[in-house]
């Protein structure tokens, strides 16, 4: 008798016990359909609820049976792994359903204004009775507004990243790395309000007679704030998964250290680089509160960021959706289903620009 | 083209620990010369030194001074970059760049370096490549990624690499100790061929590689752990695996210690 037989009861190691029924996939299916049968018949005829309970009530009564009737046949342990692996899977479904509503309610509500008018048009001159008015300024103001940041982000924050992992020593790299920890988690109202109070009420007088005034490109320095530490961290962690022997390999090329930055650890981590400014993109692009305090949000089309209000689809979703009118509301679903289409559209479209670039094409 | 390397007194430190306590040898031009000795008795931490590998991790400096053809490298006004031209490595685990293929890894130091014309890259890289006895098996797949290689094939796509831009001394730190032992010969006759052109400074923990490549041989050793690592003994090759001198040498190498 092994030490494991004696200390653990259920272990019996010979050669006749190591084959073991397996639960019937059919029973298994006869198992849930008897659960949701019960967990129905439970919320109705109680009357304590609808369909709802009775499928949370058929679940948790379809996992309590497969263990019992699982255990019966397969043994303890087997059915305990069973049980665990279907909790799993559960959680998994509970996770993703709520994604897949969010994506069903937007193409369901928002497929109405899905036409010319809502993108070839704005909101000048659309009173509360016209049915048409569209997103077109919107869209402009987020590409461009969510260009300009990509553009001041992505370098500065790339760079940062760089400095950090690559050449980074000593109090002041420290100091770097808690600022831009502290700097994740700023609220974006609050960095709509440092540039509210410092690019609007102080910069901007300077370039326009002394008047202060909103723009896109005040939006854009409120998303650049936002978007930085994102991009850092995810670039620092990026990086410091590339190797050091990579790194030392290089080096006894005889190639110097920036060549080697450029040449070697930058292309290695750059698929997750690239995952991790998408990720701050799609965070800007859906920021709203910034641009309402810098950028004002504008009914007609402006294709100047540097001066005057400016629209953008998250803040013209908020402004429809609080809107009277009865044809505000399927204005905001529409903007908020191009936002998503937007954000997808670039996601994947950096996530190919980036494979190119290695060769695992 | 072949270097003569010097070393007096070095040792090297990580922090305020010291790795090895002044060594000296003499390395003469195009002789393969193995540094044999227990794990953690500073042979890499020399083999590292002698091309300022050693330094880049973070606290490392040495003492003393490494002299190659009379010119110290660790004078100040040494430029790293430079010397780690003249002197390149081949790594424990073979590493070539994810990111390039095959044909790129070859000619990844020359091109970065600032070499442009293509018909000189394609040149050099049939060179090393038939040089590391890799050719015949890659010649119809050179765009293909280096990591797609297997372990001895990686190994010796490193070491192309590292004779592609023609050092003067090329330093291996046990670079056959993740092969089977096919690549392991295969690797060993390609060290006897670049034995004509470069000088060969080997790490190895195998006895008999270092008796069957070298000329000369150092054996390294701690007195225990903590303390720094000192050369015991170093001769040539014949001398050490006959009759060494020193009664530690004898004992490890007969295997009775270490």
């Amino acid at each position: 008798m092994s030490l494991l037989e004696r200390e653990s009861s259920g272990v019996v190691m010979t050669t006749d016990n190591i084959r073991s029924q397996k639960l019937h996939v059919g029973l298994n299916i006869g198992i849930a359909a008897a659960a949701l049968v019960v967990g129905l018949a439970l919320a109705y005829g109680f009357g304590i609820g609808n369909y709802v309970l009775g499928v949370v009530l058929g679940v948790v009564i379809y996992l309590i049976g497969l263990q019992i009737v699982a255990g019966r046949i397969e043994g303890r342990r087997a059915a305990r792994d069973r049980m665990w692996k279907t909790l799993i899977y559960a959680a998994c479904v509970l996770a993703i359903l709520p994604l897949a509503s969010v994506v069903w309610t937007l193409i369901s509500k928002g497929a109405g204004r899905l036409d010319g008018n809502f993108f070839g048009s704005s909101m000048n001159n659309i009173g509360a009775r016209d049915p048409e008015g569209g997103a077109y300024h919107a869209i402009i103001g987020t590409l461009e507004q969510v260009g300009i940041a990509t553009l001041m982000a992505v370098p500065l924050g790339v760079l940062g990243a760089i400095y950090l992992v690559e050449y980074g020593r000593g109090k002041f790299a420290t100091t770097v790395r808690f600022f831009v920890d502290v700097m994740t988690g700023i609220p974006s109202i609050v960095a709509g309000l440092f540039i509210l109070s410092f690019w609007v009420l102080i910069v901007s007088p300077w370039f326009n007679n002394g008047t202060p005034r909103f723009s896109g490109f005040a939006a854009s320095l409120a998303l650049t704030v936002l978007m930085l530490p994102t991009i850092v961290r995810s670039t620092e962690e990026m990086l410091r998964l590339v190797p050091g022997p990579l790194r030392e390999g290089a080096y006894a090329l005889g190639v110097p250290q920036w060549k080697t930055i450029l040449k070697v650890v930058v292309p290695t981590a750059l698929p997750g680089i690239v995952t991790g400014i998408m990720l701050a993109v799609a965070r800007a692009a859906g920021e709203t509160a910034p641009v309402l305090l810098v950028a004002g949000g504008a009914a007609a089309i402006n294709f100047d960021p540097f001066a005057g209000g400016q629209q953008s689809l998250s803040l013209f979703v908020y402004q429809q959706a609080g809107d009277a009118s009865r044809y505000a509301p399927a204005r905001a679903w529409t903007a908020a289903l191009t936002l998503v289409a937007i954000v997808l559209v670039l996601t994947v479209a950096a996530k190919l620009l980036a494979r190119r670039n290695s060769l695992s094409k | 083209m072949a270097k003569r390397i010097e070393a007096s007194n070095v040792s090297s430190y990580y922090g305020s620990f010291k790795a090895i306590d002044s060594v000296s040898m003499v390395v003469e031009p195009k002789t393969i010369t193995a540094l044999i000795g227990p794990s953690g008795c500073g042979k890499s931490t020399f083999l590292r030194s002698i091309n300022r590998m050693h330094e880049v991790l973070p606290n490392a400096r040495i003492e003393g001074s490494l002299t190659i053809d009379d010119q110290n490298i660790y004078d100040p006004d040494v430029d790293v970059t430079a010397v780690r031209r003249l002197i390149g490595m081949v790594f424990q685990r073979p590493n070539p760049f994810p990111t390039m293929s095959i044909y790129e890894n070859v000619v990844a130091g020359l091109k970065l370096n600032g070499v442009k014309k293509k018909s000189v890259l394609d040149d050099a890289a049939e060179q090393s490549l038939k040089s590391a006895n890799l050719w015949n098996e890659v010649k119809d797949r050179l765009g293909r990624p280096g990591a797609g290689l297997s372990g001895g094939q990686q190994q010796r796509l490193c070491i192309a690499r590292t004779i592609a831009v023609e050092p003067q001394v090329v330093l291996m730190d046990e670079p056959c100790s993740a092969l089977d032992p096919i690549s392991t010969l295969a690797i060993e006759d390609l060290m006897f061929k670049l034995k004509d052109r470069f000088t060969i400074i080997i790490v190895t923990h195998n006895m008999q590689q270092a008796a069957r490549v070298s000329d000369k041989t150092g054996f390294f050793s701690i007195d225990k752990t903590g303390d720094p690592g000192r050369l015991i003994e170093y001769d040539d090759t014949q001398k050490i695996f006959s009759n060494p001198t020193e009664k530690k040498t004898e004992d490890y190498i007969t295997g009775r210690f270490g």
